[in-house]
């Protein structure tokens, strides 16, 4: 689904990515931990398209199409979605009508009319109710106001109303208690299927508990330094970053 | 000949024809020797340094209209809120549309400003408010020295206006260049309330120049609630003179809606004579291309306890320039006052312009002003946000600056109003409204 080879990129002339290799099949669950400044949360900002980052070196495919190519928007209709860690405010706009917009724009995109009202509604009162979301919430201005647990829980909610084929999850678990984190995660484990992907963005491993990945990829300093099953998770708990730096020296 | 001099040397003839009942005389003659020895503002006045009206006097402007042209309802329909039942004052190039309007004396009355002048009944209230907050400025005395003609709106004591009142002037095109001076009065008895609406539209590419004056007088306790919509042709060009004079405990709000016209310049002044008054301005400006949008308020602040709220935004995309001049008086006398002045703008393209001068001047020391004031692109973090979700970056841009916008809209109480204005943005601004926001 998701091909990256030989990715570096840089921000305003700092190169971030060194050189990423990462392959994501459908059905996956891949993991990138790693510690503060890594590239961790640039790793995801490039594959979703962000104008700030540029990629100087070599390629991102999705699907057999060149991502690097696409507006985000167009990313986006191919079934790419990035969970933010920091969720935008937009004063003036609801949740609910925000994801109308979205969800019609991505129809228009297929060549397809606008979803029906009845099915929308429908939609929404489904999806909310998994995340366990009180319908007044949803016709507050987006964002505006939310606590970090419910900006997160709305990233998710939207991630499930899009339905994406690739949902790159970037902190999720930042800002979120143990019962909101329990929640995010167990919507994010029902929106799983043999053709859609997670790739996850974490610093901590307390997610994987409830996520549990198929792989998991250290970054440190741009570059993937390791890669493993669910066990490397556990293992860097326990023996922090620092170990797997001096093993890559 | 320039049209200072050409309406100076006009003013005789236009004495003559005028109604022999018209009890104006000294005041027309005061005003015009006023505008013969300021003549029109220039870039040199202070409150002009960012408006130049150069442009709008170089066209040889018919001063004396022909008769009434007939249009038809289908025809301007459209210009007018139509969903609900109101009252009308219609005025082509103008004159007064009888067939057009609806007007009333049914415990209120909604009529024409040239009865008013003749009539012996209004005499009593024409000597009491006429021209009496209007400032002399060369505008003003301009429009005082030629005004034949506009609304003439008077809610006795405890009365509530019964539909909003709607001020509409028609230019048609009849002639090459139209200057037009329409002259309102509102005067609103103690604890009475009244919604207005006023828009001037031309219905062709011809020039138009207004220079309006409006007058409204909110007795104790009274609330006005006056709606400006100013979406008119590139080719027309407005000067709108707004002075309200509040007495206690009145609540007056001004929203003022900018989206077209060549030149428009709003000169909004509140004087508040007495205790726990509330003042509103509210405006969004969205222009394009050469448009341009002043916006010189004034509040005067002369007794304690009362308050001022001004929040106007605006969106300048392609040349477009925007003033917004705000100024805050505060008496001595006005302690206890709450002033509050906001003005955020968002310059949608690298040529637009935008001039922010809040003024405040505040003598008394026991108050709470604050002001503010933002220029800015659009948030591009939240542009990401709205295309990382499959919105498109010309959909995103708009939705963005609808929410912007829409905000002020909160303040408009009459529904279809709303309705309307929100159309209005979305259709400025691109944004398909599947929904309401």
């Amino acid at each position: 689904m998701l091909k990256v080879k030989n990715l570096h990129a840089s921000i305003e002339d700092k190169e971030i990515l060194k050189g990423i290799n990462l392959e994501i099949k459908p059905g996956e669950v891949h993991a990138i931990m790693g510690p503060n400044g890594s590239g961790k949360s640039t790793l995801s900002s490039v594959i979703a398209g962000r104008e700030e980052y540029e990629m100087t070196e070599g390629e991102m495919m999705f699907e057999g199409e060149d991502l690097n190519e696409l507006d985000p928007e167009e990313r986006a209709h191919k079934g790419v979605f990035l969970s933010f860690q920091y969720p935008v405010e937009i004063p003036g706009v609801s949740v609910t009508n925000f994801i109308k917009t979205a969800i019609n724009s991505h129809r228009k995109a297929k060549g397809q009319p606008d979803m029906p009202a009845n099915d929308m509604l429908k939609m929404i009162r489904e999806k909310s109710e998994m995340l366990e979301i009180d319908r007044k919430f949803l016709s507050r201005s987006l964002n505006q106001g939310f606590s970090g647990g419910e900006k997160k829980r709305n990233e998710i909610f939207q991630m499930a109303m899009l339905e994406p084929k690739l949902s790159i999850l970037d902190e999720t678990d930042s800002g979120l208690d143990i019962d909101a984190l329990k929640i995010v995660a167990n919507g994010v484990n029902k929106l799983r299927s043999k053709d859609n992907a997670v790739l996850l963005i974490t610093h901590y491993q307390r997610l994987l508990d409830y996520i549990v990945p198929d792989y998991v990829h250290v970054l440190v300093d741009g570059k993937i330094v390791k890669s493993g099953g669910k066990e490397l998770a556990y293992e860097l708990e326990e023996r922090g970053y620092d170990w797997v730096k001096q093993e890559t020296v | 000949m320039e049209l200072k001099d050409k309406l100076v040397s006009s003013f005789l003839a236009f004495e003559e024809n005028l109604d022999p009942n018209d009890n104006l005389d000294t005041l027309r003659n005061e005003a015009i020797r006023n505008f013969e020895t300021l003549g029109f503002p220039g870039r040199k006045d202070e409150d002009w340094k960012y408006t130049s009206l150069n442009s709008v006097l170089k066209h040889d402007y018919s001063v004396f209209p022909k008769k009434e042209d007939a249009i038809e309802y289908r025809d301007i329909k459209k210009y007018l809120i139509h969903d609900i039942d109101t009252y009308d004052l219609v005025f082509i190039d103008g004159i007064y549309s009888s067939h057009l309007s609806q007007t009333t004396h049914d415990k209120i009355d909604v009529c024409l400003m040239s009865a008013a002048l003749n009539k012996d009944k209004y005499s009593a209230v024409i000597e009491n408010y006429y021209n009496k907050v209007a400032p002399k400025t060369s505008l003003n005395s301009l429009n005082t020295a030629f005004a034949r003609e506009g609304a003439f709106i008077h809610i006795h004591k405890n009365t509530q206006a019964d539909k909003p009142i709607q001020i509409i002037n028609f230019a048609t095109g009849n002639e090459s260049a139209l200057m037009l001076q329409p002259r309102n009065l509102v005067v609103v008895d103690e604890n009475s309330h009244v919604q207005i609406i006023e828009r001037h539209q031309s219905l062709t590419d011809h020039p138009v120049l207004t220079n309006s004056v409006t007058e409204i007088f909110a007795d104790k306790r009274a609330i006005v609630d006056y709606y400006k919509i100013q979406n008119d042709k590139a080719s027309a060009s407005l000067i709108d003179n707004t002075f309200i004079n509040q007495k206690s405990e009145s609540h007056v709000s001004v929203h003022t809606f900018s989206f077209g016209g060549k030149l428009t310049r709003n000169n909004l002044n509140f004087y508040q004579n007495g205790e726990r008054i509330d003042s509103t301005m509210k405006g969004v400006t969205i222009i394009e291309d050469k448009q341009h949008v002043d916006h010189n308020t004034l509040v005067h602040h002369i007794e304690p306890n009362c308050e001022s709220h001004q929040d106007y935004k605006g969106i300048f995309d392609d040349n477009s320039v925007g003033v917004f001049n705000g100024k805050v008086v505060v008496e001595k006398e006005a302690q206890k006052t709450n002033a509050y002045q906001s003005n955020n703008n968002i310059l949608a393209s690298d040529k637009a312009t935008i001039n922010s001068k809040p003024q405040l001047e505040i003598f008394a020391d026991d108050v709470r002003c604050s002001h503010g004031c933002t220029i800015g692109q659009l948030d591009q973090e939240a542009l990401f946000y709205l295309q990382s979700r499959g919105i498109p970056r010309k959909e995103a841009r708009g939705l963005l600056m609808y929410a912007f916008a829409n905000n002020v809209l909160e303040s408009v109480k009459i529904p279809e109003v709303k309705k309307r204005i929100n159309k209005l943005i979305a259709s400025k601004l691109e944004v398909d409204l599947g929904f309401n926001l």
